[in-house]
């Protein structure tokens, strides 16, 4: 963090600075739909290019960490907003701003569903949805192959591959999958600073 | 203890989601939906569905739809926050890590293999997803008796459309939705 930033934040460091902060995140998570990367590029658009905040170049890092580090990535970048801007306190006000809606929203929605749940008309409307969700999984999962094979990595075009394989026709446990797939990544680190040296 | 184990498996999805958005999605199928048994596949397409039509981030619903589904209010928060737990530490390991290195090159490594593998994944649980929408049963083989053509009729326009046009998803998921509430209804 630079001093120019510092300084912001102090002066921004106000009961009034806090409510801002919470209210923004809220309204970011409460009406995205999409998630995502849909929130974290709504998220630059206030805090970076209208409240000034935080620099372009502070946000690009926290969209990296967020996307090195496991779990969700809207939650990730608000951890580190807040974070980098109030400490602790700021990191809990966009956690809480991030989760608040969706928890609200969600909890409304599954009272529902309970009562739903067997109805004819429900369940109709349900697999026609269903059936829109699966081409919008189908074009997502076309679109990420695409930007593997793109690269003419032979390595990673066949870990594709075998990963879903593993998954889809042997049932071999995910976390087993991505357990190995880090260790394969350590090995490929060490070795390459072993040639390095 | 069902919130304990919650917690704990929630925490294990948060840990092991590389990848943003739909990578939680195969890790969730796993735990709750094979190895813990708490909602059945059925279940699973419908909290993917709610997911979608509502706003906030994906992992973050599903969390809460599958924890409230299996333990009520308090159960939706506890999973939520299971998934999040994980997180913190992380990203706040990392960060410390980026200042004082500029880099996180180790994990960008990592990070390196696990994009491909993540997208091998995220494609078998839309496999999954695809083949419980069309034959009503989520792994291979199938009954061929249970093929649905309407569904995949349904399927095939909005992935057509999709492609074609780059048209919001969720005006795609309610016209899908629409279209096929009547058309199953009827044909039911």
């Amino acid at each position: 963090m630079n001093n120019k930033s510092k300084t912001n934040i102090v002066k921004h460091k106000s009961i009034r600075f806090y409510f801002k902060l919470f209210l923004s995140t809220l309204i970011l998570s409460a009406f995205t739909i999409g998630g995502g990367y849909v929130i974290v590029a709504l998220m630059q658009k206030k805090f970076v290019s209208k409240y000034k905040w935080i620099t372009e170049k502070e946000m690009l890092d926290y969209v990296a960490i967020g996307q090195s580090a496991p779990g969700v990535l809207a939650i990730n970048v608000s951890i580190l907003i807040g974070y980098n801007l109030a400490g602790v306190l700021g990191a809990v006000i966009t956690i809480f701003g991030t989760i608040i809606p969706p928890l609200v929203i969600i909890g409304v929605v599954s009272y529902f569903y309970t009562y739903l749940q067997d109805n004819i008309w429900f369940k109709s409307i349900m697999l026609g949805l269903q059936c829109g969700v699966a081409a919008i999984m189908i074009d997502v999962v076309i679109n990420m192959i695409k930007n593997i094979v793109k690269d003419k990595n032979v390595l990673m075009t066949i870990l594709m591959i075998i990963s879903f394989i593993l998954i889809m026709f042997l049932q071999v446990n995910v976390i087993v999958i991505i357990l190995a797939s880090i260790l394969l990544g350590i090995l490929i680190t060490l070795k390459k600073r072993g040639i390095k040296k | 203890m069902i919130y304990l184990n919650l917690f704990i498996n929630f925490f294990q999805i948060g840990l092991f989601s590389f990848g943003g958005g739909y990578a939680v999605l195969p890790i969730i199928q796993n735990k709750i939906v094979e190895t813990m048994n708490w909602i059945n596949m059925s279940e699973f397409s419908h909290i993917i569905v709610i997911s979608q039509i509502t706003p906030g981030p994906i992992g973050i619903n599903c969390a809460t739809f599958t924890g409230n589904k299996i333990a009520g209010y308090l159960g939706g928060l506890i999973s939520t926050f299971g998934c999040i737990v994980p997180s913190c530490i992380i990203v706040g390991l990392l960060a410390l890590f980026y200042k004082k290195y500029n880099n996180v090159s180790i994990m960008q490594n990592i990070l390196k293999i696990l994009r491909p593998v993540s997208v091998g994944l995220i494609a078998a649980a839309c496999g999954a997803i695809v083949l419980l929408t069309i034959f009503n049963k989520e792994n291979l083989p199938v009954n061929l008796n249970d093929f649905n053509l309407i569904a995949t009729i349904l399927i095939g326009v909005c992935l057509f459309v999709l492609r074609k046009w780059k048209i919001n998803g969720i005006f795609v998921i309610l016209a899908s939705g629409l279209v096929g509430s009547i058309a199953f209804y009827f044909c039911s």
